[in-house]
């Protein structure tokens, strides 16, 4: 699927120069043929078609068969999208252009659009479930919006659909940038970028019809698994493959993460889903592991989801960005060295700190437990290095909102990481495990840092592939603000919900009688689910504001040529 | 771009750089930080202690055990027999002592609604809700209306063998007749005792209600249960229908729907579950919610 075009820049080609804007021009004279790669994706595609038609034919249930309906849709799409690409491309995609890399950000764009929009559904259906917490009576007693489905709809769309994007969009973006090279694959790119969202829209959808694994973070079923290692396979071969072609004499470190990251979440997916369908013409699989083993893979699989995605993925997306906007060097490349080392290393054990005092052996509880606080400082190496890179340029927190989002995030990913190892320790994981003080660490890290540092890294991002000024400063600090408090509101009200509720759980009566019933403790936090829902809802609304000045961006004039075609464009304002 | 031989110096800091250069970024040579270092050893040494105190590495049988043995299921084993020591006693008090006796003595009442409150919580509150106060069709435990009786020796008898309870032949079994749904009496019978019933606790009846013919279907029908004047009847479970308290409330569309429909809810029959020492405080405990009799 991966076409490297290896020489086209010796194809016969001129060049025009526009005299004034000094714009290079590209035109090929060759003749124009089909590409391997076209004929070779087409060919799948539509392989892919006729037998998702099959299965439509024979599908067990109306919810499978409207899945096969969409593998129809989105194969024959696809190859049609091959053909309309074909009559708009140039004969040949050179890799340089005058000495200069011809970056490919034509993905790029999409991802970073198509992650505002997750954002803004991910967020939006977690604020109605945190309403339906607060108000049990808003779920209408409709079974598609009921909080069962609507809560994996939440987490994956906000991890994996705005989460994901962010991080293919800003890795491509990365890579080719510190490589100096353009990415790899004529249309693997796209096929990575098109494919990754159309498994988003079946996993969600999946879950408001019914279908799922009921394995947290891990629902979709295995033919939205077993496209999404197609998908991710492909990923992973762009990314080295555009690594390979690097001009650079070294891999920068955001490189180090983003890899760690597509290796291992690929290591994970396959470990977790090692299942057997019913039928192909079923959705529903099996797990190879049952019980306690079960139990073991799945957190193995879902606190690296954690490590690998939600940490190592974005401290690329750091490393890249803070520098990038500080205009300051990285603090320490050594402590950049260790600390990746060390994080790849003790996060792969620390998985079986999800399950203390279950039936897992207390050796294995053992384990997760102590690496889990030998995670601690590779964790807070990544803050110090962030945090420390603004040394010089601290004074531009008070002019840049979008440099004081990225530090803030920091600052969380800091405070998150701390409180992990912490409830890692047993005795606090007697009290903290199963209550929503859970949801308040989750939240600190999934608002304070993922969310604020990919917001941080869009506001760079979408101006400088777009070659748009951002629209409005003004509007990023009333985004910085507005969500910031929202998320005081959220993670506070989480802490004293969950701490309320653990504590009222273990309460004994002096004859040695529990004190307190479970509908009680619910009771109890009703008040805080309604802080929690505010804070949600303060916190979406800063998002709006960030696609309100995106959109005014987009809609104002190009400042400067195409990215494509100027690889030198200097990005930061 | 790198040039190794003339290394690159940072002019805020004046620290060396690596030399490299990526799109713009730099990296200082900073060493580490010192507190950082020494933190992520004392964390890596305290592993270390923990594993060597606790069990922590797998071996081919089993797992190293740790210095002195300690097990989580024995941990837990430790913490149930201190309950029951402190449980036990009090419970052979409760065993012993008669409902009445558990009632007038501050020691054992205390004892009976701690536990009962416990047990209240996890079988009853689901249904009679946390305090007991009930729902449409779940009754009120607070108030002093009871269909079965408010005695302590009642209570306990509902809570012991349940209402409407298959499994359990002592169970309360009396059931209103389905008095719509299988014809016995006609819509506009029906129309006319529903009219009638609300005029017996003074709620306001429909302009042209039949009352007369209502009076005299529910003296046929109703009266060999809910009583002549429909105060109701405990050995039957029948509910009293001149009262405040209604336990599938008192528009007209409830009360005929209840002539429709008829029948009763049903209540597990505890004893099942819950042993006799458990039932006494249970049976103390809603006695003292409020409408105990």
């Amino acid at each position: 699927m991966i076409e490297i075009n290896e020489g086209a820049a010796d194809n016969g080609q001129f060049l025009c120069v526009c005299a004034k804007e000094g714009l290079i021009v590209t035109t090929s004279v060759a003749a124009k043929s089909v590409r391997p790669g076209e004929m070779g994706l087409g060919v799948v595609l539509l392989a892919l078609a006729f037998i998702w038609i099959y299965i439509f034919s024979k599908a067990y249930t109306g919810a499978y068969e409207f899945h096969a309906a969409l593998f129809v849709l989105a194969s024959l799409t696809g190859a049609a999208g091959i053909v309309w690409r074909y009559d708009r491309r140039e004969a040949d995609t050179p890799l340089t252009i005058d000495g200069r890399p011809n970056y490919n950000m034509g993905p790029v764009k999409f991802l970073s659009l198509a992650s505002l929009f997750w954002g803004f559904a991910g967020m939006t259906v977690g604020l109605i479930i945190a309403c339906e917490l607060a108000f049990p009576w808003l779920n209408f007693d409709t079974a598609y919006i009921n909080f069962g489905r609507l809560r994996p709809l939440h987490t994956s769309a906000v991890i994996f659909a705005f989460g994901g994007n962010v991080l293919i969009a800003t890795s491509f973006y990365v890579v080719q940038r510190t490589s100096r090279a353009r990415l790899a694959g004529d249309l693997a790119p796209w096929f990575v970028a098109l494919g990754y969202n159309f498994f988003i829209v079946v996993a969600g959808t999946g879950y408001l019809l019914g279908i799922t694994r009921s394995h947290e973070y891990a629902e979709p079923e295995w033919y939205a698994i077993a496209f999404l290692v197609v998908v991710w396979v492909t990923y992973l071969l762009v990314f080295l493959g555009t690594l390979a072609r690097r001009v650079e004499p070294h891999i920068y470190v955001a490189n180090w993460f983003y890899l760690a990251f597509i290796v291992t979440i690929a290591v994970l997916v396959l470990g977790n889903n090692t299942e057997m369908p019913v039928s192909i013409f079923s959705s529903k699989s099996y797990p190879l592991w049952s019980g306690v083993q079960d139990a073991m893979i799945q957190w193995w699989y879902g606190h690296n989801a954690v490590g690998f995605f939600l940490t190592a993925g974005f401290l690329a997306i750091m490393y890249y960005f803070v520098p990038k906007r500080a205009e300051r060097p990285i603090y320490s490349y050594r402590l950049s060295i260790i600390h990746f080392w060390a994080l790849i290393f003790l996060y792969i054990w620390a998985g079986p700190h999800h399950l203390h005092y279950t039936a897992l052996p207390d050796w294995a509880q053992t384990l997760g437990m102590t690496f889990s606080i030998m995670l601690w400082m590779p964790s807070w190496g990544g803050m110090i290095n962030g945090l420390m890179t603004l040394s010089g340029a601290w004074d531009k927190l008070r002019t840049d909102p979008v440099l004081r989002m990225l530090v803030v995030s920091i600052a969380f990913y800091g405070m998150a990481t701390f409180e992990g190892p912490l409830m890692s320790v047993k005795e606090v994981n007697s009290l903290s495990h199963y209550t929503d003080w859970n949801i308040g660490h989750v939240h600190s890290g999934a608002l304070g840092w993922v969310a604020f540092v990919s917001f941080g890294a869009l506001y760079c991002l979408i101006p400088w592939v777009f070659n748009r000024k951002l629209y409005s400063n003004l509007l990023v600090d009333w985004h910085f603000w507005i969500a910031t408090i929202g998320i005081v509101f959220y993670i506070s009200a989480m802490w004293v919900a969950g701490i309320m509720q653990g504590l009222m759980w273990r309460a004994y009566t002096p004859e040695g009688y529990l004190e307190y019933s479970f509908i009680e403790t619910t009771q109890a936090m009703h008040p805080m689910y309604v802080i929690r829902a505010l804070g949600g809802a303060m916190f979406l609304a800063g998002l709006l504001i960030m696609i309100f000045n995106i959109y005014k961006t987009l809609a104002s004039p190009a400042i400067a040529v195409a990215p494509e075609a100027s690889a030198q464009l200097a990005p930061a304002e | 771009m790198a040039d190794d031989s003339h290394p690159h110096i940072d002019a805020h800091t004046g620290k060396t750089t690596t030399g490299h250069e990526w799109d713009g970024i730099r990296e200082l040579n900073t060493p580490l930080p010192r507190w950082w270092l020494w933190t992520f050893y004392a964390c890596i040494l305290w592993s270390f202690g923990y594993w060597i105190v606790y069990p922590a590495w797998p071996l081919i049988n089993g797992a190293t055990p740790g210095l002195f043995g300690w097990h989580s299921r024995a941990a837990v084993v430790e913490d149930i027999k201190g309950l029951e020591t402190l449980r036990g006693p009090a419970d052979a008090k409760l065993e012993k002592a008669s409902l009445e006796d558990i009632e007038k003595t501050p020691e054992l009442l205390t004892i009976a609604r701690s536990q009962g409150s416990a047990l209240f919580g996890n079988n009853c509150a689901p249904c009679h809700g946390a305090g007991g106060g009930g729902s449409k069709g779940y009754p009120n435990l607070n108030s002093d209306r009871w269909l079965w009786g408010g005695t302590l020796a009642q209570i306990q008898t509902t809570i012991t063998h349940g209402a409407r309870w298959d499994a359990d032949p002592a169970t309360h079994t009396s059931l209103m007749p389905s008095f719509g749904k299988d014809g016995i009496l006609k819509a506009a019978e029906i129309r006319a005792t529903a009219n009638f019933v609300r005029s017996l606790s003074g709620l306001p009846t429909e302009k042209d209600a039949d009352l007369a013919l209502g009076k005299k279907t529910f003296a046929d029908n109703c009266a060999a249960c809910h009583g002549d004047e429909g105060k109701g009847n405990k050995e039957m479970g029948a509910p009293n229908l001149t009262t405040k308290v209604w336990l599938y409330g008192n528009s007209l569309d409830d009360i005929t729907q209840r002539i429709v429909v008829g029948g009763g809810g049903q209540m597990p029959a505890w004893g099942a579950k819950l042993s006799g020492e458990q039932i006494k405080a249970l049976t103390v405990f809603v006695h003292t919610l409020g409408g105990g009799q």
